[in-house]
């Protein structure tokens, strides 16, 4: 038999290959240091400076940034009842970004289901799941947040399902698009003519293979998520003091730019950063992703000539 | 060798490789070749052999990077290609150097009248006043066999069948009489009856303008009815060539010698002895149809199309039933009939004691267990994602009483064997894999359930041809070991001489002609099966 020869593929799956590929892009590579860096406040910023963030001070009122007189927990100023801002920005990543996780796992994963049924079932309630997201879709999504959170009360759980509801219809829909090309294809027609039932060709078929643009869309959803739930805490519905995350820090600012812009200014860059951190992380996975696109990260070495 | 003095295009010492993570793949190696004015040129390889990408590169449709020129000058017309700037060359693409594809519905924008698209042509190369660009176009679409071209320069794309489509393609790529055209499997998609009408169209063009046609092809049988020249291709190196009777009759690369052994025999009769005693009928099919209704919206009358019309066979134990007919013939819709992948408006299909339409639930699952179906496409037909150890292993894990969980191992690695693959192969992914290889796995996964029937619905129809007749050879052995029956679907008619015991030809899903394979394909009876077998192109010296 001639052609019982493997062909080399190379998988691009592993860590080792996927580390060199990140060291390539240069802008990835930052966008995923700052998100390790984020990762680390998360995880420790609370145990080292967490008294510290709410600790009040009368003489570091409004205190001004770059200087390092009171400290080095000042260097980024302080806000209006003398709290170091970078002790705040540090302790409010966790509030911020554990939020935004748990707002976008639960819309993944409610979203992705609903969809994955939706896109497989011709009975009614594949219609009934669509028409919802319609609705959720058409409605403007803070007004919704708004009405929920008002007759709910604002609290920290509350503000999870609201994000999650209304970032829901676009997993629903891009995974039922999915699920629609999937079921056509052969390999379901394989397995169903095998006698698999439609649990099986569902969750062992096609839903691995929606899994990673679930996953693709759930990184720059994060990103929106994290300025869903600023606006919220700006409008002041989102998390209630004691607790504070960057967006309830720059609610908190607003009212003092003239005087002191740096109280709003430090927690929306932190924003900022982290949202674009996460969109350059998701295109460099794109690229990854795409065996047509992948050669960019890779060293090309030319045939001598 | 024709006189290379005369030659509109040379190339020569074409090197061009694909970069990659490491080292560069080389895609063609080396190669150089000519075409003079009023001759046909073939670049005959199987997939992967680089042909595609030593003519691209003269159209210029290598991205660089990846792709990287290494060596090779391309000189057309006494210009060298590569002293030429963009603007130069984009002067020489379309006007004096054309090109067809295989797939004509890719290439055509959906959103724009065909009209329109060969308008652009003019444009582009602002030849020709806006007024009399249209008279043209009309003239070229009947030119290249466009019934009622007046009127149907306002159609889209879609409005045309297959084969029409390529007639556009080639209307736009012959607007401006180029001196030489290019054409990449431009009848790979067409059924074999359109096929040989768009050749004889290629080669009548040819002739009236004495343009140079450069065709890349797979197709041993087209590649002889097109060939004044041939070069044969094979891991991107030209393994041999010449003139195209003297490496046909007379090949002298190991490899061409391979690549002709694989050709479907022409007149002489087959060598399979085959096995004269008959089983016990195992499947009886009577009066199959399936028909749709078609825009019974509430301001259109309702339209009934009949995929499959009234059809009836029977398959012994044992036996080999071949149905062969063009797309739209409704071949397909038995396969996924028998399968129960779709539902039948009406008939019966006796399948041991039990009609296969009116199981339900566990009967249903015993049924799938006889019955096992190997699709076209071994590229689509298996989960990326799984391993070919879990692919096989399927059924298995379906039908839970086949097998106890730790007899699956053993039982992967004998099917791999059984099919001519390995052991170590279990552990990899289908990627990983040939075309021919995935259909070996195929093959292994529906043997899996020691099924009774095999459906083979166009198995081999995406495999090159050396590989067809390994796969086909492998389906025979198993037939004599195991003692299955197939049915075994294809549009290619010479392939199933050497494999079907019976033959089944279907136009517009109705039987049209039934008969034992030698019998068919030497006294064929309806006007429809001649024609199927005089479409089989001929070669160009005979």
């Amino acid at each position: 038999m001639a052609d019982v020869t493997i062909a080399s593929a190379k998988s691009p799956g592993n860590a080792r290959q996927l580390a060199i590929y990140l060291a390539r892009d240069k802008l990835a590579l930052c966008a995923a240091l700052f998100l390790v860096l984020l990762l680390a406040c998360v995880l420790f910023g609370p145990l080292l400076v967490g008294d510290l963030a709410g600790k009040l001070g009368l003489r570091q009122r409004n205190l001004a940034p770059f200087s390092t007189e009171q400290g080095f927990l000042y260097i980024l100023g302080a806000d209006t009842l003398g709290r170091p801002i970078l002790a705040r920005l540090i302790v409010g990543a966790q509030n911020t970004l554990g939020i935004a996780a748990a707002a976008v796992f639960v819309s993944t994963a409610t979203g992705g289901m609903l969809g994955l049924i939706a896109g497989y079932s011709e009975r009614w309630y594949s219609h009934v799941i669509l028409r919802l997201a319609d609705v959720i879709m058409s409605f403007p999504s803070l007004l919704l947040a708004l009405i929920v959170l008002y007759t709910l009360g604002p609290s920290m759980m509350n503000l999870v399902i609201v994000l999650a509801i209304t970032r829901m219809p676009i997993f629903i829909r891009t995974a039922r698009a999915e699920v629609l090309e999937l079921r056509e294809r052969m390999f379901v027609s394989a397995a169903r003519s095998m006698g698999a039932s439609s649990g099986r060709i569902l969750f062992r078929h096609i839903a691995p293979l929606v899994l990673p643009t679930l996953g693709t869309i759930a990184a720059i959803d994060f990103a929106t998520v994290i300025l869903a739930e600023s606006s919220l805490s700006f409008l002041g519905l989102g998390i209630q003091p004691p607790d504070f995350t960057w967006g309830a820090m720059v609610a908190n600012g607003r009212g003092y730019l003239a005087s002191a812009w740096w109280i709003a200014f430090w927690p929306g860059l932190a924003i900022l950063l982290t949202t674009l951190s996460l969109n350059i992380l998701a295109s460099w996975a794109r690229t990854v992703a795409d065996p047509l696109q992948r050669w960019r990260l890779q060293s090309l070495r030319k045939a001598p000539r | 060798m024709t006189d290379s003095d005369k030659a509109i295009l040379t190339i020569k010492n074409l090197t061009v490789d694909f970069l990659s993570e490491g080292d560069p793949v080389r895609a063609v190696d080396n190669v150089s070749f000519n075409v003079c004015p009023g001759e046909t040129l073939v670049i005959l390889g199987e997939s992967g052999s680089g042909k595609s990408v030593s003519t691209g590169t003269v159209m210029g449709l290598i991205d660089c990077p990846p792709g990287d020129i290494v060596s090779g000058s391309l000189i057309f017309d006494g210009m060298d290609m590569s002293r030429l700037d963009e603007e130069g060359r984009r002067a020489l693409k379309g006007r004096r150097i054309a090109m067809i594809f295989q797939d004509p519905l890719a290439y055509l924008n959906p959103v724009y009248t065909v009209g329109r698209q060969i308008e652009e042509v003019f444009e582009a190369h602002s030849d020709g006043d806006a007024g009399s660009v249209r008279d043209r176009v009309v003239k070229l679409l009947e030119r290249v066999g466009i019934p009622d071209a007046g009127r149907r320069i306002d159609y889209y794309p879609h409005q045309f069948s297959g084969g029409q489509r390529q007639r556009v393609m080639i209307a736009m790529a012959i607007a401006l009489k180029p001196d030489i055209l290019i054409a990449d499997e431009p009848t790979t998609a067409l059924d074999v009856s359109v096929q040989s009408q768009i050749l004889e169209l290629l080669s009548d063009l040819q002739r009236e303008t004495g343009m140079a046609l450069i065709m890349i092809t797979h197709d041993l049988e087209v590649a002889a009815a097109m060939a004044d020249r041939i070069i044969v291709m094979n891991g991107g190196k030209v393994v041999e060539s010449g003139k195209a009777q003297d490496v046909f009759t007379n090949p002298a690369h190991a490899y061409t010698r391979r690549l002709m052994s694989a050709m479907p025999h022409g007149g002489e009769a087959s060598e399979r002895t085959r096995t004269e005693v008959k089983g016990d009928v195992l499947l009886k099919v009577e009066k199959l149809s399936k028909h749709y209704v078609l825009g019974a919206g509430p301001f259109s009358p309702k339209r009934e199309f009949r995929a499959v019309d009234d059809v009836s066979f029977t398959v012994r134990r044992g036996e080999t039933v071949g149905i062969v007919g063009e797309s739209g013939s409704g071949k397909s819709s038995i396969a996924r009939m028998l399968l129960r992948l779709d539902e039948p408006t009406s008939g019966k299909a006796i399948f041991g004691e039990e009609d296969v339409f009116l199981l339900g639930g566990k009967a249903l699952n015993g049924f799938r267990r006889r019955v096992q179906m190997v699709f076209q496409d071994p590229f689509g037909s298996m989960n990326p994602r799984m391993n070919v150890r879990s692919i096989i292993s399927e059924p298995w894990a379906i039908h839970r009483d086949i097998m106890p969980k730790a007899g699956w191992k053993d039982r992967v690695v004998e099917l791999l064997e059984l099919v001519g693959l390995k052991a170590e192969h279990a552990e990899r992914h289908p990627h990983q894999f040939s075309g021919g290889q995935r259909q070996r796995i195929a093959i292994a996964r529906a043997l899996a359930s020691e099924p009774e029937l095999i459906v083979c619905d166009e198995a081999v129809s995406a495999l090159d041809v050396s590989i067809q007749m390994q796969v086909i050879g492998l389906l025979a052995d198993l037939r004599s070991r195991l003692g299955l029956s197939y049915v075994f679907i294809t549009h290619d008619l010479p392939i199933v001489r050497e494999f079907a015991d019976r033959i089944l030809v279907m136009q517009q899903g109705k039987v049209v002609e039934e008969s034992d394979t030698e019998i068919l394909f030497n006294y064929p009876e309806h006007p429809y099966t001649k024609s199927l077998l005089n479409s089989v192109p001929r070669p160009k010296w005979a």
